[in-house]
Parts: C-alpha cells; sequence; structure tokens
C-alpha cells in the first residue's frame, strides 16, 4: 500500500518533468504547421533570401531576407557593444570590487535583468532617438539606435554569465601570473580571461540570443521600415518586429507568412541554444 | 600602459552602472510630476487613461499562471534532483528546459495565439494570456528550484531516510523547506517576467483596456498598456506617469528579492 | 546473544570490492567497535546494516546479514531503520526547533497524539544527557546548538523510534575533547538497553569505550575479538602494527 503511494507520486514528478519535453513539442508542432504553408506557397529559399516584403500588394511578395539582415546588423551592434563593455565590467566585479560594495553593484545588474523591455524601449523612443537625430544625419529611428539600446539591455546576460566563467578560473592562475612580476592587468587579460574563454564566449552567445529575440524595445525605435537595410542611420526591420507589427491585422497567407518568420527566427534561436550548449559544456570540462 | 587598462576598466565599469541608473532616474524624475489622480480612476476612459484596469488585470494573470506554473515547476525540479539518475530521458528534460528558457517571448506569444486563442478556442482572453506566461515562466521556476534543492545537504537526506523516513516524506518534511526561501525567490523572479512582458500578451490576452468581466475576456496587462500609450502617442504624460508605476513595481519586486537571498544568504 | 550476524558478505562499488567475504556476529548490549584506516571498509560495513548504502547506485552487495535471525534484505527498509537507528560523522539536525528534530521519527512513524510526543521528546532527550541543557529552549532552531549538543541532539533523535540497535558512523570526529568525553559517557549508559556498533578512527576511544573490537584493513576482517585481548594480545601481525601505530 505504501509502496503504490510513493510509485503514484514518483509518476506525478515525471509526469511534470515529461511536460517540458511535450512542450517543446507542442510549440514546434504548431508553429511549424501554420508557418511551413509559406514555404510550399513561395519556396522556402524565395522565402528566406527574397527581398522584397509586400503582402498587402497584389500580386503579394513575401521575402524576409531585410528582417533577416535587420536583425543580423541591429545584434552585430548590440554585441559589439554590449560584448566589450559586459566582459570588462565582469572582470571589474571580480577584481576590482571591494566585498561590501559587490552585493550593492549585483543587485543594480540584477534589476537591470528585471526591466521590462517596454521601459527600455520608452527610454530608447524618448531619449536615444532624439539623441542619434541630434548627433547623426538620420531621423532618429535607425539600426543604430536599436542596437544602442540592445547593448544596454543584454549586459545583465553577458555580464552575469562572464562573471561566473571568471571565477570558475582557478585562483591560483591568477597569483601565478602575479607572482611573476605581472601586473594585476596583465594577469587578468594574458592568463584569466584566456582560461575563461568559452564561459565567456557562451555568455556573449546567449547575448546574442537575447538581442536576435527581443521584440518591443526594437519595435519603438527601429523605424520598422520592410526593405533591404540601407546602413545603420537609416530605419530597419527585424523578425520579431515584423510580426508584432503586422499580426492584428494579417490573414490568410500573409498570416502565413508572418508566422513562417517566427519559425525562421525559432530554427536561429535553436542553433544559437545548441552552439551554446556546446560551448557551456566545454567550459565545465575544462 | 597597464594604467590606461585599469582607467579603462573603471571608465567601462561605471558606464554600465551610470547607464542602468541614467534609466531608472530618467523614469522616475520625468514619471513623477506626470503622476496625475486620472491615472488612477477606477473606469478606463480615452480621456483619462487610466492604469487601474491593466493593474487588476495584470493581477489576475499573474494569479493564474504561477498557480499552473508553480506545482508543475517544483515537482519537475524535485524529479531532476531527487529521482535523478543519469538516463537518456534526464538528458532530454534538460535540453528541453534549457531549450524554453531561451525561446523568445514573441514566439511563447505566436505559439499562444495559435493554440490557446485559436486551436482551443479561448479567444483573446485572460486565461490564453495566463496559460501562455505559465509556459513561459516555467523554466525559470525549474531551474530556481532545482538549484536551492542541489543546496540542501545531503546529510540531512540521510539522516530523514535513516530515521526509517520514505524517500517521499524525505523530500516534502525535510528537502522542500530547506529549499523554500530559494524557491520562493525564483516565484518572485518570475512575478517579475510576468509583470514586465508585454510580447507574449498582446496577440493572447488582447489590448482591451478595461476591468475584464471574466475570464474570457481580453484584458491588457500594465506592460501592454505602457505600450500602447507611448506608441499611440498621444498622451506623453500619460505614458511618463504609467512608466514610473511600472518602474516601482519592478524595484519593489526587485528588492523584495534581494531581500530574500540576503535572508538565504544570512542562514548559511 | 548474538544480535547481528553478518554471513560471507561482500560488497562492490562497480569494479572496486570493498569488502571482501565477512563474517562477524554483534553482540546484544554490547558496544562494537569497527576500527581500521581509512578506506577500510568498516563505514561501508556499518551503511550496509541498515541498507544505507541502498541509496548508493554503484553498490551491490551479496552474502547475507541477519538481525534477529531476519534477513535484512527481506526486511521491510522503514521498518528496518526504525529498529536500527544511525548517527552520523557530522551532526545533521534537520533545520527546524529541536522539539520537531526529536519529534520527527515518532511522526514518521504514525505517532500523532501530542502528549505522547511530548513524552517521547523529554525521554530521549533525557536518555541523550541533554535534557537540563535545552529544557527551555526546546521550541528554538536545533542550529543554535553547539556542535557537541548537536550530535547529542542526533543521537536523542535516533532514540525516539525507540531503535533495538544503534549505529553511529565516527560521531565524535568533528567534536572537541570534552564533547567526545560526553558522548563516550552517554554511550556507556545507553549500552544496558541498546546494542551499539561505533566506527572510529580514534584507537583509544575504541579501548575506552568498546567490549568487542573488529580491525579491517582493505576491506578485510583481519581480526575481531574482546577488546582487551585485541589491544594487549593481538593475534595477527598487521593488526598489530595498527595499534602500535606503524600504519594508518
Amino acid at each position: 500500500m505504501k509502496k503504490n503511494k510513493s510509485d503514484l507520486i514518483r509518476y506525478l514528478f515525471f509526469l511534470s518533468a515529461i511536460l517540458s519535453i511535450a512542450l517543446i513539442i507542442l510549440i514546434s508542432f504548431f508553429l511549424f504547421k501554420e508557418g511551413t504553408v509559406i514555404f510550399k506557397e513561395v519556396g522556402f529559399l524565395n522565402f528566406i533570401l527574397g527581398k522584397d516584403w509586400s503582402p498587402t500588394n497584389t500580386p503579394s511578395s513575401f521575402g524576409i531576407l531585410p528582417m533577416i539582415l535587420g536583425s543580423l546588423y541591429i545584434t552585430l551592434i548590440a554585441i559589439l557593444i554590449g560584448g566589450p563593455v559586459g566582459i570588462i565590467t565582469a572582470v571589474f566585479l571580480v577584481y576590482y570590487t571591494k566585498d561590501k560594495h559587490y552585493r550593492f553593484l549585483k543587485s543594480i545588474i540584477n534589476l537591470m535583468a528585471g526591466i521590462p523591455s517596454i521601459i527600455y524601449g520608452f527610454f530608447g523612443m524618448v531619449v536615444l532617438v532624439p539623441a542619434v537625430r541630434y548627433l547623426f544625419p538620420s531621423n532618429g529611428n535607425s539600426i543604430l539606435t536599436a542596437g544602442i539600446l540592445l547593448s544596454i539591455m543584454i549586459l545583465p546576460t553577458v555580464i552575469n554569465l562572464s562573471e561566473v566563467a571568471i571565477r570558475a578560473v582557478p585562483r591560483f592562475y591568477y597569483e601565478g601570473a602575479l607572482a611573476l612580476g605581472s601586473s594585476k592587468e596583465r594577469s587578468i587579460f594574458k592568463v584569466v580571461l584566456p582560461a575563461a574563454k568559452s564561459g565567456v564566449i557562451s555568455s556573449l552567445i546567449l547575448g546574442i540570443g537575447r538581442a536576435v529575440g527581443e521584440t518591443m524595445a526594437v519595435v519603438m525605435v527601429a523605424g520598422n521600415q520592410p526593405r533591404m537595410p540601407k546602413g545603420i542611420f537609416k530605419g530597419a526591420r527585424t523578425l520579431t518586429t515584423n510580426i508584432v507589427m503586422e499580426m492584428s491585422y494579417a490573414s490568410g497567407v500573409h498570416r502565413n507568412a508572418l508566422i513562417g518568420t517566427a519559425v525562421v527566427l525559432f530554427m536561429i534561436i535553436l542553433i544559437i541554444n545548441l552552439v551554446f550548449t556546446i560551448f557551456k559544456e566545454r567550459n565545465v570540462n575544462g | 600602459m597597464d594604467k590606461i587598462m585599469k582607467k579603462l576598466i573603471y571608465l567601462v565599469a561605471s558606464l554600465t552602472f551610470a547607464s542602468l541608473l541614467g534609466i531608472v532616474a530618467y523614469i522616475v524624475i520625468k514619471g513623477l510630476p506626470n503622476l496625475s489622480l486620472d491615472l488612477f480612476r477606477f473606469n478606463y476612459t480615452t480621456e483619462n487613461m487610466s492604469l487601474v484596469p491593466a493593474m487588476i488585470t495584470t493581477i489576475i494573470i499573474t494569479i493564474i499562471a504561477l498557480i499552473i506554473s508553480i506545482p508543475i515547476g517544483i515537482l519537475t525540479a524535485i524529479y531532476l534532483v531527487e529521482y535523478a539518475n543519469k538516463n537518456i530521458i534526464m538528458k532530454f528534460i534538460s535540453i528541453a528546459i534549457d531549450t524554453l528558457s531561451g525561446i523568445p517571448s514573441i514566439i511563447y506569444g505566436l505559439f499562444g495565439m495559435i493554440f490557446f486563442v485559436t486551436y482551443l478556442n479561448l479567444g483573446f482572453s485572460i486565461l490564453a494570456g495566463s496559460f501562455t506566461l505559465s509556459i513561459m515562466v516555467l523554466p525559470l521556476i525549474i531551474t530556481t528550484t532545482r538549484e536551492s534543492l542541489l543546496t540542501v545537504s545531503d546529510s540531512l537526506r540521510q539522516g530523514s531516510l535513516a530515521l526509517g523516513a520514505t524517500k517521499v516524506r524525505t523530500i516534502f518534511k525535510v528537502v522542500l523547506p530547506c529549499a523554500l526561501p530559494g524557491i520562493f525567490s525564483g516565484i518572485i523572479l518570475s512575478i517579475g517576467r510576468i509583470f514586465g512582458e508585454s510580447a507574449a500578451l498582446i496577440y493572447t490576452a488582447g489590448t482591451v483596456a478595461q476591468i475584464p468581466e471574466n475570464l474570457f475576456s481580453s484584458g491588457r496587462t500594465l506592460s501592454v498598456h505602457m505600450f500602447a500609450l507611448s506608441t499611440e502617442g498621444l498622451h506623453t504624460d500619460k505614458a511618463y506617469g504609467t512608466a514610473f508605476v511600472l518602474m516601482i513595481i519592478i524595484l519593489l519586486i526587485n528588492f523584495l528579492s534581494n531581500q530574500v537571498i540576503k535572508k538565504i544568504s544570512k542562514e548559511k | 546473544m548474538s544480535k547481528i550476524k553478518i554471513k560471507d558478505f561482500n560488497l562492490f562499488y562497480d569494479n572496486f570490492q570493498g569488502l571482501k567475504n565477512i563474517n562477524m556476529n554483534i553482540e546484544e548490549n554490547k558496544i562494537t567497535a569497527f576500527i581500521g584506516p581509512s578506506g577500510c571498509g568498516k563505514s561501508s560495513l556499518l551503511k550496509s546494516i541498515n541498507r544505507m548504502n541502498d541509496l548508493v547506485d554503484s553498490c551491490v552487495t551479496n552474502g547475507n546479514i541477519y538481525f534477529d535471525d531476519k534477513d535484512i534484505m527481506k526486511t521491510d527498509v522503514t521498518q528496518l531503520r526504525k529498529e536500527i537507528g544511525m548517527v552520523f560523522q557530522n551532526p545533521n539536525p534537520f533545520p527546524m526547533s529541536i522539539y520537531n528534530n526529536i519529534a520527527y521519527g515518532p511522526r514518521t512513524h504514525g505517532i500523532k497524539s501530542k502528549e505522547e510526543l511530548d513524552k517521547i521528546v523529554e525521554s530521549s532527550l533525557r536518555k541523550a544527557a541533554l535534557y537540563d541543557e535545552v529544557k527551555d529552549s526546546i521550541h528554538k532552531s536545533a542550529l543554535k546548538l553547539s556542535g557537541g549538543q548537536q550530535q547529542r541532539l542526533c543521537i536523542a533523535r535516533a532514540l525516539a523510534i525507540e531503535p533495538e540497535v544503534l549505529l553511529l558512523d565516527e560521531p565524535t570526529s568533528a567534536l572537541d575533547p570534552i564533547s567526545t568525553l560526553k558522548i563516550e559517557e552517554l554511550l556507556q549508559s545507553l549500552k544496558d538497553d541498546y546494542t551499539i556498533v561505533i566506527v572510529t578512527h580514534n584507537m583509544q576511544q575504541a579501548l575506552r569505550i568498546s567490549d568487542n573490537t573488529g580491525f579491517f584493513l582493505n576491506g578485510e576482517l583481519i581480526e575481531f575479538n574482546e577488546t582487551d585481548k585485541l589491544f594487549t594480545f593481538p593475534e595477527n601481525e598487521k593488526t598489530e602494527n595498527y595499534i602500535t601505530g606503524r600504519f594508518g
């Protein structure tokens, strides 16, 4: 009797755990079921390499290359700024912060991770856009603006994971380098950071994932024109914003094309996650 | 050379912290004077742009989403930690959880729209939104619970088992109570995620600005309300005021979770 | 009279054989000490008696252990552990009040009445010679106690389920000399009611408190005899080398 009861509870645990797998399958199934219609309609390659997105024209045209490039450029700027800044901040937290200040600074980073996209977006809209308009020849809603905003938004991800990786480097690497007469900075950048390489790279990969997937903040500052990007001071549309901009009025093939956009986004995210996992495990294995 | 490096490190780090404090300060300073009684009227009109209905919707959605995800998340974490033998299923579950936590909210939103809104025919509704968000925060609850279960010393489990307690009793009476603060901080983080979420809700819970009549009505959360206000561009003052309220809530949630973490580290 | 009989007992962790063909009888109402260098298998044998080794996936055993002439592998494990209590190397009180720590075991085995629990808590604390020290703080957290008090609490917790046998796995190795002495006195006073098996690193301790001593080396039981005889006239050269401090 007792045995049966504990088996039942064990079964309940197992069912809950298995649900995560079921959810992945469910999400993939429904996205692919509705999204791949467009691949059959216009051809997968035409869909992802087509340069023209005019869903409401007759004849309509569904090419999402502009959005793929839009996502790519914006993400590239975000990681070029946010990557180094995040890594250096992580170094600062580990090697240049006194214990009593550390907890405060760390809570700031955690707060940063908790601020909603919508607040970042609003800040971007009322502060960054005018600033970029003032400083550069543009109307402010641009690839650059979105890139800068995302570079701030991915900082907590990059900082927290880099910090973990840097802390995982055995202390004697650092002390050994110091003992050989190397300066503190030199020891960190020549010995500690290279040893933490896999972990630091995986933090950048996760940062890229966050940037590619971000929607609401980008839609408020990127301009959102569905055309091939024409330079960083011009506006662009990303994969995510393409969905959120048009879903409210889309129907039929247009709707399928938007879900198809999500399928492409989903696959990109899966690849990024896969690469992340590989680097993370390499870090664990030393 | 080293001096320059050192200066650079300090400069970059200050830049990081300044940018965050800048954002918070900006929202607070610009938002405070724009607070008006209109924002807190019980009924929403296009005149007052009250955030009260959105606030109520947010709370309802948070509660439903958590009622679903907390038990499932905790049971999953228990399975992973307490029953873990390194088989292939365990590996798949871990990969599934990692994947779930990497999926962007817009994809959750789209899935919610296809599955809950259309396929299950719930329409744009509080329920569809809550279900979608419960999936979204599930990995967060699982990972925080898993981590705090792992910090519970094995000697306590053995102590309980040696007294003749079953595994299940050991888990519920000894292990879970020890892990409670960590689980609690995971729940607070989830509340923060739900309060801040917008992309996953626009096409599941919809954007109706009134207090929802029932769980099948559409309703906008505070973040969605904030999005609508700021992109319409008509009520900039109200947008600032709403941003302020949202910011304060997030600060409060963060403060709470910091207190919990502090309590945990004090006990250790 | 033998309380526990160990017959042709072998134990493996994956490919490593931790215990080799152990045969011994543990006498009722006596203190039996297991001594030997680290990794000799003495703790593994102790944990086999209440089947705590079941928790180790890689652990496989063969041979038999009989408790009151019942094969322990054929006994319900929760019942077995109720009758054979265990105290660990590091004090492991649960993070709850002193009262709840002790009431945990009886509650596990179905005792719900408050009066009965009160009685058990008090008598267990008295048996563990802890009552006078904690009687005013019985509802305070057990983690506030000192290390020695915590270990006596763990003994009280084990006694609360009224076991017949008490297994102790190096119970004083994490304690200061004074706390150690208290626990040794306590064990002496308990042996009239319980059969006690203690694993110890400390030969003096075995000599001070035990009636019988088994010396283990590399998974084998080298010598098992009355404590006085084993320490004064060891029959085996390896035993002699160990107790005279030539290795270990």
